[in-house]
């Protein structure tokens, strides 16, 4: 249905793709799989018209085509869901999708080809439903649904479980499955190697920008898959052995947070406690909570409580993040870029960012006029880069020079070379490759092993099973009670994601459903 | 064809330190083309605009006394601008630090001490940095753009000078003119240099940049406010305040622009008058901006816009243009420099219609793109 043949995207002298052949079948679920960074988006950009190839050729049902923009896509029979929505809160599901229709066609019309779709699809939408009333899920279900509107041959879709639980994950894959059945083909692109072997036929894996493998992924182990996309064994990390229960080093008292601005979510009476040797992982789909839950533990957002969060059994609702640090705290927010480091300027000024106070001694001299000893930073740094193998070009460049997953390694790194008593991770390997992922990983493990606490905060559930001794899970602000990990299943998981907690006959009924 | 400007990957240093200079050339071919406009000879007038100012002892007397508010208030707004606070306002915070710094010569010029020209300038100072506290608190407390606030009460500043002048503070053997008391001699700035009229301001302003020059280069505050100006959410994590950044970049910058005021009273004019200052308080985001806001940079600007008032008065005299002409170089100056820095962030590209995504062409495609980058 679709070839691609050498296909290349420079930009300026660097490949994003290169050389890159790919051939898609009718009635298949097609994978493409590869570490961030490695050109998937590149790849479908071109293929959906977003981007121009600089070279190489790309037909369509056996003829050279140019796709010139979307648009052009969508006149082929090509259609894609991006990992972003692009839909207006304010408006409703029918007028969402008939903005993205030429404007001939009445909005009732709009509502009942939409409402049909969807029940073909096995895709529950109200077409009256305003947007922001509605899941991730369910929007993105707008988004296909905006798609298969156009009727398409082939369809891509960008990473589309990152947002959703387990159970709406499989009732996504049941449509691609009808899909399939009507001879549509599917490209589907993830790095989540449990579901591609799971749903795709077939599997092209990519690694920097050049196509490493095809093969079926069923007949390749998760290990194997691995190799392709990564290069080189992905060592596995175990949290097994930490299970060594010390004091409790950090703790929440009934944590209540009003929500801060009108999207923002607010956190109601989250209690929990972490051991020293524990690593307690918080599970959850992105935007319930999160980004909140880390605020008010880090102390970047002081609370009204003083008793409300505890470190090292000290009360310290009302205080900053700099008395957090004192007492021993360290932190990782999930954003990089601009949160956790400032992309413009130099590791070892990164390093000063998060220390100067906890390292005051160290780092600087003069007394009150607070000279910062470079030379003391900049060893500091380089002892931190060392740890942590990260990868990076000259002595000392600026943070944003540097890859995510290398950046990630030094955030994490600056944090560790303290040996903090207490560390708060905010999704700590949200856009990393898999080989500084499992390093960052084992840190984690490492430390809680060595008697601190651990708190990682994630929405990969393979990340959560690797590390985590004990898991919760925030839906909506609320956390579930928390569970040791060996006692938890995906399925669990996924329904307290879904926010049935603390309805015993729900679980099990949904249990059963499933 | 289409103009088209593409973000670069990373910031240019070549651009960031070519820009200013750039500007400066676009500057003078622009005045060149104005003094043309205009009937003059555009060489001759551009000599004596730019070079003959330089060629006297006395007029590089002059350019030192225009260039010390200039370098005084810019420095002070280089760390709002770093900072991420734009304090429009310095001209109204000059005229605050006159006339408090004036309050001691004029309400007791009886008293003859030393201590008169301390207290002045400490006066001044803290004149400026209070002005600058309304929009401060304004900010900090009620999320009021400062842009605005602190450019009206330019303003409300010019126009309590004219009355303090005109009104209470009318000196009694002035003929009725709206001037002050002229300064008793403690009161007035002593000039360094036995060449000319070169007062004890430059040298506060070359101070007052070193001093700040080492805040940024090497202290942990001058790393807050360069942090908090890049991303808040950082400095949040480190632990700055964004709030006491306002305070802070605020009163440091007023009570510059209160010293720059009093010293200009005090050094150069000697009593206080409807207008004491040819624009400084503008001037200076002028030369904060060509200066890259760095302390060191800033010198070299405000001596060069100095240069622009003193050329101004010469070609008025010698050409007889208005003397609008030194505004209009000024503002070109800024428009180019702006401009200019443009270029450090993004490249410009020229796209062709047509040849857009022609795919099979692969290799002929991209090297036509390549040449139009």
């Amino acid at each position: 249905m679709l070839a691609v043949r050498n296909l290349t995207k420079l930009f300026g002298t660097f490949a994003a793709c290169n050389g890159i052949d790919l051939d898609i079948q009718p009635g298949e679920i097609h994978a493409l799989l590869g570490e961030n960074g490695a050109g998937k988006s590149t790849l479908v950009k071109m293929l959906f018209g977003v981007l121009a190839p600089t070279s190489g050729q790309i037909s369509w049902r056996g003829e050279a085509v140019s796709i010139a923009s979307p648009s052009a896509a969508r006149k082929l029979g090509i259609g894609m869901v991006f990992q972003h929505f692009s839909l207006f809160e304010a408006l409703t599901v029918a007028e969402n999708i008939a903005l993205s229709l030429d404007g001939t066609i009445p909005l009732a019309r709009v509502a009942e080809r939409a409402a049909e779709l969807s029940r073909a699809y096995g895709l529950p939408l109200d077409p009256k439903a305003h947007v922001a009333d509605l899941s991730v899920g369910e929007r993105q279900r707008i988004e296909i649904v905006r798609a298969l509107l156009q009727n398409p041959q082939l369809i891509i879709l960008d990473e589309p479980t990152s947002v959703l639980t387990p159970q709406e994950a499989d009732r996504l894959f049941e449509t691609l499955f009808k899909l399939r059945a009507e001879g549509r083909s599917v490209l589907y692109i993830s790095h989540r190697l449990e579901e591609v072997q799971r749903i795709c036929d077939r599997a092209t894996v990519l690694r920097h920008g050049k196509v490493t493998g095809a093969c079926d992924p069923k007949k390749e182990t998760a290990a194997s898959l691995a190799r392709m996309m990564v290069g080189a064994d992905v060592p596995h990390v175990s949290a097994a052995g930490t299970n060594t229960k010390g004091d409790v080093l950090l703790e929440a008292r009934h944590l209540d947070v009003p929500a801060r601005t009108p999207f923002a979510v607010s956190l109601k009476d989250v209690s929990l406690k972490v051991h020293a040797g524990e690593v307690l992982a918080i599970a959850g789909v992105a935007g319930n909570g999160q980004g909140e839950l880390f605020d008010a533990l880090s102390g970047e957002y002081a609370v009204a409580d003083p008793n409300a969060v505890l470190i090292r059994q000290r009360p310290v609702g009302q205080q900053g993040i700099t008395a957090r640090r004192l007492l021993g705290a360290g932190f990782v927010p999930e954003e990089r870029h601009g949160h956790a480091a400032v992309t413009g300027m130099s590791l070892s000024d990164n390093l000063v960012l998060a220390r100067n106070q906890s390292d005051r001694k160290a780092f600087l001299g003069g007394g009150v006029l607070g000279v910062i000893k470079y030379v003391a930073v900049r060893l500091a740094s380089r002892r931190i880069s060392e740890a942590m193998d990260v990868r990076k070009s000259g002595d000392d460049p600026t943070a944003g020079s540097l890859s995510g997953g290398n950046l990630q390694k030094y955030i994490v790194g600056r944090e560790l070379d303290r040996q903090p008593a207490v560390l708060i991770v905010n999704q700590p390997t949200w856009g990393v490759d898999a080989g500084a992922a499992s390093r960052i990983r084992q840190a984690l493990v490492d430390l809680a092993k060595s008697g601190s606490a651990v708190l990682v905060i994630s929405q990969d559930l393979d990340e959560i099973f690797e590390v985590a001794t004990e898991v919760a899970v925030i839906s909506e602000g609320r956390l579930s009670d928390i569970y040791p990990a060996i006692a938890l299943s995906r399925e669990k998981i996924g329904l307290l994601m879904g926010g049935l907690q603390g309805q015993p006959e729900a679980l099990t009924e949904a249990a059963h459903a499933h | 064809m289409r103009i088209e400007l593409e973000k670069r990957p990373q910031a240019s240093v070549l651009y960031a330190v070519l820009s200013p200079f750039i500007a400066l050339v676009l500057t003078v071919i622009a005045g060149g083309i104005m003094f043309w406009l205009l009937g003059k000879d555009p060489v001759s007038a551009l000599y004596s605009f730019f070079v003959e100012p330089l060629l006297d002892v006395w007029s590089l007397h002059e350019i030192a006394i225009k260039a010390a508010p200039l370098i005084l208030i810019g420095v002070g707004l280089s760390i709002c601008y770093r900072s991420n606070n734009w304090n429009i306002g310095a001209e109204g915070q000059f005229i605050m630090g006159a006339i408090a710094g004036s309050i001691v010569p004029v309400v007791f010029h009886e008293w003859h001490s030393p201590l008169v020209l301390p207290l002045m300038l400490i006066f001044g100072m803290v004149g400026g940095a209070l002005y600058a506290a309304i929009p401060a608190f304004l900010k900090a407390n009620l999320n009021t753009n400062e842009i605005l606030s602190s450019l009206m009460l330019v303003y409300v500043a010019q126009f309590f000078l004219d009355w303090i002048v005109r009104g209470p503070w009318r000196s009694p053997e002035g003929y009725n003119f709206p001037v002050t008391r002229n300064f008793t001699p403690e009161a007035i700035l002593p000039e360094i240099l036995d060449s000319g009229r070169t007062n004890l301001g430059f040298v506060f302003a070359i101070v007052a940049a070193l001093l700040i020059w080492f805040m940024m280069r090497y202290t942990l505050k001058g790393f807050e406010i360069t942090v908090l100006g890049q991303s808040e959410r950082a400095g949040r994590f480190a632990g700055f305040s964004s709030r006491r950044m306002i305070w802070f970049s605020m009163l440091l910058s007023g009570a510059l622009a209160g010293l720059a005021g009093i010293s200009e009273v005090s050094g150069n004019i000697n009593k206080l008058q409807p207008i004491i200052s040819p624009g400084y308080g503008f001037t200076a985001i002028i030369v904060a901006f060509l200066g890259r806001l760095n302390p060191l940079g800033i010198i070299a600007a405000g001596l060069f816009l100095a240069l622009t008032y003193v050329g101004g008065e010469a070609v008025q005299l010698t050409l007889t243009v208005s003397d609008k002409v030194t505004r209009v170089f000024q503002g070109l100056l800024l428009f180019f420099v702006l401009s200019c820095d443009t270029l450090i962030l993004y490249k410009i590209r020229l796209v062709f219609p047509g040849r857009t995504a022609a795919v099979g062409q692969g290799a002929v495609q991209g090297a036509v793109q390549g040449g139009a980058e």
